[in-house]
């Protein structure tokens, strides 16, 4: 970075929350924390691009430190996730350690540990929320991209906790073109189970990239999209993931802002400390809870969080019209696509996005991240969406009758 | 629910159970920082959390964050005011935002002088 840095501007007295957040906040409101890169499924937009274990991965010792830190910061609640955080060993102890130190738990799992005996124990646990993911109404949208199987699984960790008698837990969807028409289907199915529906915007971070193209809903899926959250959004959550969608005209209900490392931040397995879950980029890492200082020193005085912590001033998105509505997007949205972070959100409901697609460079290549923790091998219930898996012949005559043959 | 004093945010991130309905607010009786809430000091005021129902909201005023935090060691809500300085001309935004608070079981009632 170069020695001049301008002067970053002083926070404003009093005025409008959106405004104070911008400048961020002593302790992040929304943490998430992913517990482990291990994962027994290989979705195809997996945003943590998960599925093997990294063996720097944070101790049982080490994450109760952080949860003791988070505990003094008053970090009253965490997302956890992963991968499958379920898979870890100590996860339910971590889960018993975090309640007991005043952190509440909202954990995502696809229900692979969520036989009758834990969705009784969740049941009788104050301070914890689960969410099911799911990312099709129906079995045959749903494993084409989670894998075969996924969607069995998650509902029969559906029926346990109802079946348990535990309340509110949730129902998390991704939203794709190829589910976008089954929103009132995912209603009516989380309803049946008496649980709450929670949907969220698909981001082109980690294996998302590889489908982005593919599966981000299209223009007209937005707007059906954002129909439909003002008529149901209020029995709806969204983790508020959707305010692109503002530019529309109605504020959608909650912070219609990017909160990476203003109130958002991300620490990952290994404990390194991202803007936000969507950025997993040596771009947007601003430390890592190993360091001296911890998480407090990372979140507090990282040179990274300085810098997002400023109100947008420039670039082509604050002459628009829409700005005050939706701030120019998801960030990460933008960077994995190679758009700059000061324009338009690729997904823009205004068309902005869809033009600066257009007049990307041929030769850019969108930055990917440096950290894949994928399967390398075949995964059982593979997703189908990107084709079937090519297997190798049994045999080698089987697929040339003169394979493997030296003729010489 | 936005006003002056008081941002709650909407439960777009995951409302918890519902809790039954809290009595109305009446600033002649004794209140206090409900037990299920914490309250975390910020730049612009103070953040509040309900473990309970898991319902956050943003108190924008530091006076209003010191009168939040001493309505225990007073045996009013008006005392309170008094005793933390709050302006005549602001009292009736003060009260409304405590009554606000009250309602989203911020603040509960205490029986103990």
């Amino acid at each position: 970075m170069t020695a001049v840095l301008p002067e970053r501007p002083a926070r404003p007295t009093g005025g409008r929350l959106i405004d104070q957040f911008e400048y961020g906040l002593d302790a992040p409101i929304c943490l998430t924390w992913e517990l482990t890169y291990a994962c027994n499924l290989a979705c195809v937009h997996c945003l943590s691009s998960s599925g093997r274990r990294d063996p720097r991965e944070l101790s049982t010792a080490e994450a109760e430190a952080v949860i003791d830190e988070l505990q003094r910061m008053q970090v009253f609640y965490v997302n956890v996730g992963g991968g499958e955080p379920t898979v870890r060993p100590d996860f339910w102890h971590l889960l018993d350690y975090a309640i007991g130190h005043d952190v509440g738990v909202k954990f995502s799992t696809n229900g692979v540990k969520l036989d009758k005996r834990r969705a009784a124990q969740l049941a009788a646990t104050d301070y914890v929320d689960v969410q099911i993911s799911l990312d099709g109404a129906t079995a045959e949208v749903n494993d084409r991209v989670r894998g075969a199987g996924s969607f069995a699984t998650a509902t029969r960790a559906l029926e346990n906790l109802a079946e348990a008698g535990m309340e509110d837990f949730k129902v998390s969807v991704v939203v794709t073109r190829e589910n976008a028409g089954q929103l009132d289907q995912f209603k009516a199915l989380t309803d049946s189970f008496g649980a709450q529906l929670r949907i969220t915007r698909l981001r082109p971070s980690g294996r998302g990239a590889d489908v982005w193209d593919q599966l981000h809903p299209t223009q007209a899926q937005q707007r059906e999209l954002y129909t439909w959250l003002l008529a149901n959004g209020d029995d709806v959550l969204t983790g508020d993931s959707f305010f692109h969608l503002s530019a529309f005209g109605e504020a959608l209900p909650g912070l219609n802002l990017c909160g990476a490392g203003r109130v958002v931040c991300l620490i990952d397995p290994v404990g390194d400390v991202y803007a936000c879950p969507f950025a997993i980029h040596e771009n947007f890492l601003a430390g890592n809870v190993r360091d001296e200082g911890g998480f407090q020193r990372v979140w507090q005085s990282s040179e990274l969080f300085a810098d997002l912590r400023s109100p947008q001033t420039g670039g082509a998105c604050t002459k628009c019209a829409h700005f005050d509505a939706c701030r120019g997007g998801c960030m990460a949205a933008k960077f994995f696509t190679g758009l700059p972070l000061d324009g338009p959100d690729p997904e823009c409901v205004q068309g902005y996005g869809e033009t600066a697609l257009a007049a990307r460079d041929l030769e850019l290549i969108a930055p990917r991240s440096h950290v894949d923790h994928s399967h390398t091998g075949p995964v059982r219930g593979q997703p189908t969406l990107l084709g079937m898996p090519a297997l190798p012949p049994a045999k080698a005559c089987d697929e040339s009758p003169l394979a493997g043959l030296d003729l010489r | 629910m936005r006003g002056v004093l008081i941002d709650a945010v909407p439960s777009t991130n995951g409302a918890g159970p519902a809790v039954q309905a809290a009595p109305a607010f009446d600033a002649e009786l004794r209140w206090r920082r409900a037990r299920s809430v914490a309250l975390r000091p910020e730049p612009f005021g103070a953040l509040v959390y309900h473990f309970g129902n898991r319902k956050l909201s943003f108190l924008k005023s530091k006076t209003l964050v010191a009168v939040v935090e001493a309505l225990g060691e007073h045996p009013s809500a008006e005392a309170t005011l008094t005793a933390c300085g709050v302006p005549d001309a602001q009292r009736g935004a003060y009260v409304k935002a405590l009554a606000d608070l009250a309602r989203s079981q911020m603040i509960e009632r205490r029986d103990t002088p």
